[in-house]
C-alpha cells in the first residue's frame, strides 16, 4: 500500500502516521452547541466505500494529508496536503 | 570561564571502513531551521538571498558561499554554517528559527558500494539518475526518521536525531559488512 505524498513522491504507507477521519478538519466553534461538539469527536460512519481520511507524513516531509481512499478495494484515490487546500 | 569540552555525537563509533564502503562522521557546525510563517516566504527567500542562497524547493539543497541551505521538509529548511547575525536577526520577524546544531548526528557514507549500501536502509529509488548530487529527501533509515541528501557521486550525507547516532551506526554497518561480503 503506498501514498503519494505531494512533496515527497509514493511513498510506503508506514511512513504515515493515520490519524482518522478527515471530519477532524472540521472543529466547532468554541462556543458551539454540545451536540456539535458529540458529533465532532465521537459520531463517524462506517463506510465500505469511499472514504476521506487525515494522515501526517511522520518519517518524512511532515505534511498534513487529506486521503481519499476506497476500503472495499483499498485503492488511494487522491491525496492533498491541507496546507495547499487552505493556503 | 569553564571550556567546554565538545562531544561529537557518534564519539568513537565512527569510522567504519569496510571493501567498498565508508561511513565517518561529518561535522556540519551551526544547522539553523528556518520555517517561514504564514505568508511570509518570499520575504524569507528575499533574505536568504542576501546570504548567497536560494530557498529550496522540495527535495533539493544549494550551496552559497561558506553556506548551504538543505529542503528539511514542508516549510522548512536547514541552513548549515555560519549565517552573517544581522540576516538572522532580520528573519526572525518573518520564520520561526531554531538551533539545530546540536539536535543530529550527521553521517557520510560513501565509496562505490554506497548506493547499494543504503539500498537495503531506505526504500526510494537513489541512483543518480533519480536522486542527483544536491538531492534531498526525508526518509526513514530502516526504522529511523532520517534525513538523506546525495553529496557526490558516490557518497550520501545521512542525518539522524542525535539520540539514534548509535542504532544508526549499528544498522549502517550491518548493511555495509554485508554488502562488502557478496564481494
Ligand atoms: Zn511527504
Amino acid at each position: 500500500m503506498r501514498l503519494t505524498c505531494p512533496l515527497c513522491g509514493p511513498r510506503d504507507r508506514r511512513e504515515f502516521y493515520y490519524y482518522g477521519a478527515a471530519d477532524y478538519l472540521d472543529r466547532p466553534a468554541a462556543d458551539a452547541a454540545p451536540e456539535a461538539w458529540d458529533a465532532y469527536l465521537h459520531l463517524r460512519d462506517n463506510i465500505a466505500g469511499p472514504v476521506r481520511d487525515l494522515w501526517y507524513h511522520d518519517q518524512g516531509c511532515g505534511s498534513w494529508l487529506v486521503v481519499d481512499r476506497d476500503t472495499v478495494s483499498h485503492e488511494m484515490l487522491s491525496v492533498r496536503a491541507v496546507a495547499e487546500d487552505r493556503a | 570561564m569553564a571550556s567546554l569540552i565538545e562531544t561529537p555525537p557518534c564519539g568513537d563509533l565512527l569510522p567504519v571502513i569496510v571493501t567498498g564502503a565508508q561511513l565517518v562522521e561529518l561535522r556540519p557546525g551551526p544547522v539553523l531551521s528556518i520555517a517561514p510563517f504564514h505568508g511570509q516566504a518570499a520575504a524569507v527567500a528575499a533574505i536568504l538571498a542576501e546570504a548567497g542562497l536560494d530557498w529550496p524547493a522540495p527535495g533539493t539543497s544549494g550551496v552559497g558561499g561558506s553556506l548551504a541551505c538543505l529542503w528539511a521538509g514542508r516549510g522548512t529548511a536547514f541552513v548549515l554554517g555560519p549565517l552573517p547575525e544581522p540576516l538572522a536577526a532580520r528573519l526572525a520577524g518573518h520564520a520561526a528559527l531554531t538551533d539545530q546544531s546540536d539536535a543530529w548526528a550527521a553521517m557520510q557514507l560513501r565509496g562505490p558500494a554506497a548506493e547499494a549500501v543504503l539500498a537495503r536502509l531506505v526504500s526510494l529509488d537513489l541512483r543518480i539518475a533519480a536522486f542527483p548530487e544536491g538531492a534531498v529527501a526525508r526518509a526513514p533509515l530502516n526504522h529511523m526518521a532520517a534525513l538523506v541528501r546525495r553529496s557526490g557521486a558516490d557518497r550520501f550525507d545521512l542525518w539522524v536525531f542525535r539520540s539514534m547516532a548509535q542504532t544508526a551506526v549499528h544498522e549502517l554497518k550491518a548493511a555495509m559488512t554485508s554488502v562488502a561480503a557478496r564481494g
